[in-house]
């Protein structure tokens, strides 16, 4: 089912986030788990800086060969960074979703919501649980 | 996933660990390693499909070429034994019922080869609509199929079929020929839906497994790998041939669709033919344009397109689009009012909500 690193935060709808806390801000990306399920990434749409977002709401979509799939902000704040480089190489979602293909930068409106996300091992439950049904 | 049907290649591919999906019923590989790594293996070096979900039916009978030459738009009558024809079949308003290629095998016998989908739908309009001293017969179950696709196909059919292999590389595209496999008689085309040289292989049940493995073994030394349906929709879509259920159905012609090619008018009767006809002479009011994408976004089915002169007149509608891996661009295809149409007109697509720019373009997308 893919990797899970520990000490970042995780969505039951298959996002990561990790704070850093000195700067304030909070990565987001796609995990192993849906990008695998994904298949080949070949195109991402991600929000303008700025952008106010809501936890939950949709601030983006990848497309994959076959399919569109919304993403779904883990919490609310407001967009401060997106990857650029995806808008070249959005492959990168599917091949390394943890580090280069990191999606935006937001920073929280609560810094609270981060610690309410799942933990690492909460995730791997749940995915686990996923595959089983 | 009890429910879905299986191809007699199902274990074999489970073992290359493909992922599979429900594709219309049958339990079928959407991707091994990935749909863009297998479409270029397919356009660089070769690849094989698992078809099988594709129907057989065998029209056979003194009068069976005249039958079905009354049923099809193309020109059966014209084949000789060992050819084949694409060919839309029409209802009589022109509407597309199906796209089928039609193999004649005999003077009396010829298999006319349709969509999974569609498979239930053709036995049946052939069997009311063919008349003649002929029958109709739903043979699919009885069969498996492959599709041999890539440059390389032809070394790999030369391997794995030594002396019979070479011959049949060296046909042209729509003749087939039989080789035996294990005792049982297998017809190979020179058909595909990729663009690529390559060949497509009717088996009987008993034979799949030991004509699986026949491609396979003859396949390693030319780095022949197995290719899923994602892989085959992309590399269909950029030579533009047409997927019914996306591009054709039967509320759109083969005259609206492009492919009036395969329609032998000079006939003096087929189903369809007054309506098409009719058609011809005023003029149809939508045409199927391929078109590139000049801003982001990828168009997919049913997503609307504009004029970009008045952004409030919807002027078609998305029926197929993907990024094309061997283009690095997104292509589209989709139904356009006249005169929308024309080739260089820009389109606004509605991608999720925001209005991109296309371009119409010649196809196919990609020149072989």
């Amino acid at each position: 089912m893919g990797k899970i690193p520990e000490n970042i935060r995780y969505t039951r709808d298959h996002e990561w986030a990790a704070l850093d806390a000195g700067a304030g801000l909070v990565t987001v990306g796609i995990t192993q788990y849906a990008a695998e399920k994904l298949g080949d990434v070949v195109f991402v749409e991600l929000p303008e800086v700025g952008t106010e977002v809501e936890a939950d709401e949709t601030y983006g979509s990848v497309e994959s060969t076959k399919a569109v799939s919304d993403l779904f902000c883990p919490l609310a704040g407001k967009i401060e960074e997106v990857n650029d480089g995806l808008e070249d190489n959005p492959e990168l979602v599917s091949e390394d979703p943890f580090d280069e293909g990191w999606l935006m930068k937001l920073s929280p409106r609560d810094i609270e919501d981060y610690s309410s996300l799942m933990s690492s091992e909460d995730y791997e439950a749940f995915t686990a649980g996923l595959e089983n049904e | 996933m009890s429910d879905l049907k299986t191809t007699p290649f199902f274990e074999l591919q489970k073992q290359l660990e493909g992922r599979f999906v429900d594709f219309h019923g049958w339990n079928l590989p959407v991707q091994f390693n990935g749909i863009i790594e297998e479409h270029r293996h397919v356009r660089e070096k070769v690849g094989l499909f698992d078809v099988s979900h594709m129907g057989e039916v065998f029209v056979r009978g003194p009068e069976a070429v005249a039958a079905l030459d009354r049923v099809v738009t193309n020109s059966v009558a014209a084949l000789e034994d060992g050819q084949a024809c694409y060919t839309p079949i029409c209802r009589p308003d022109g509407g597309i019922v199906d796209d089928v290629i039609v193999y004649r095998l005999a003077h009396d016998e010829l298999l006319v080869c349709c969509n999974a989908s569609n498979r239930e739908k053709d036995f049946t309009w052939i069997r009311q609509q063919a008349r003649g001293e002929c029958e109709v017969l739903d043979r699919s179950d009885e069969f498996g199929q492959l599709a041999l696709q890539g440059p390389r196909a032809p070394e790999v059919l030369a391997a794995a079929f030594p002396g019979e292999g070479a011959e049949i590389a060296s046909l042209a595209p729509f003749r087939h020929h039989s080789v035996v496999v294990g005792g049982h008689t297998v017809l190979i085309s020179t058909t595909g839906y990729t663009g690529e040289r390559g060949f497509e292989f009717y088996i009987p049940r008993e034979a799949c497994a030991t004509a699986w493995r026949t491609l396979w073994s003859a396949g390693a030394d030319f780095e022949l790998r197995p290719i899923g349906l994602g892989a085959r929709d992309t590399l269909r879509l950029e030579m533009r041939y047409c997927l019914y259920g996306n591009d054709i159905d039967e509320s759109t012609t083969p005259l609206e669709a492009g492919i009036a090619w395969a329609v032998a008018f000079d006939k003096p009767h087929f189903i369809g033919r007054e309506a098409l006809l009719a058609a011809r002479e005023h003029g149809v009011a939508r045409r199927l344009v391929g078109f590139r994408m000049v801003e982001r976004g990828v168009p997919r089915q049913g997503y609307a397109l504009y004029s970009p002169d008045d952004e409030d007149l919807r002027v078609g509608e998305v029926t197929s689009g993907t990024r094309s891996p061997s283009l690095g661009e997104s292509i589209g295809l989709g139904y356009v009012r006249v005169p929308h149409h024309k080739r260089g007109r820009r389109l606004l697509v509605d991608v999720r909500g925001k209005r991109r720019l296309a371009k119409i373009v010649r196809t196919p997308f990609l020149r072989r």
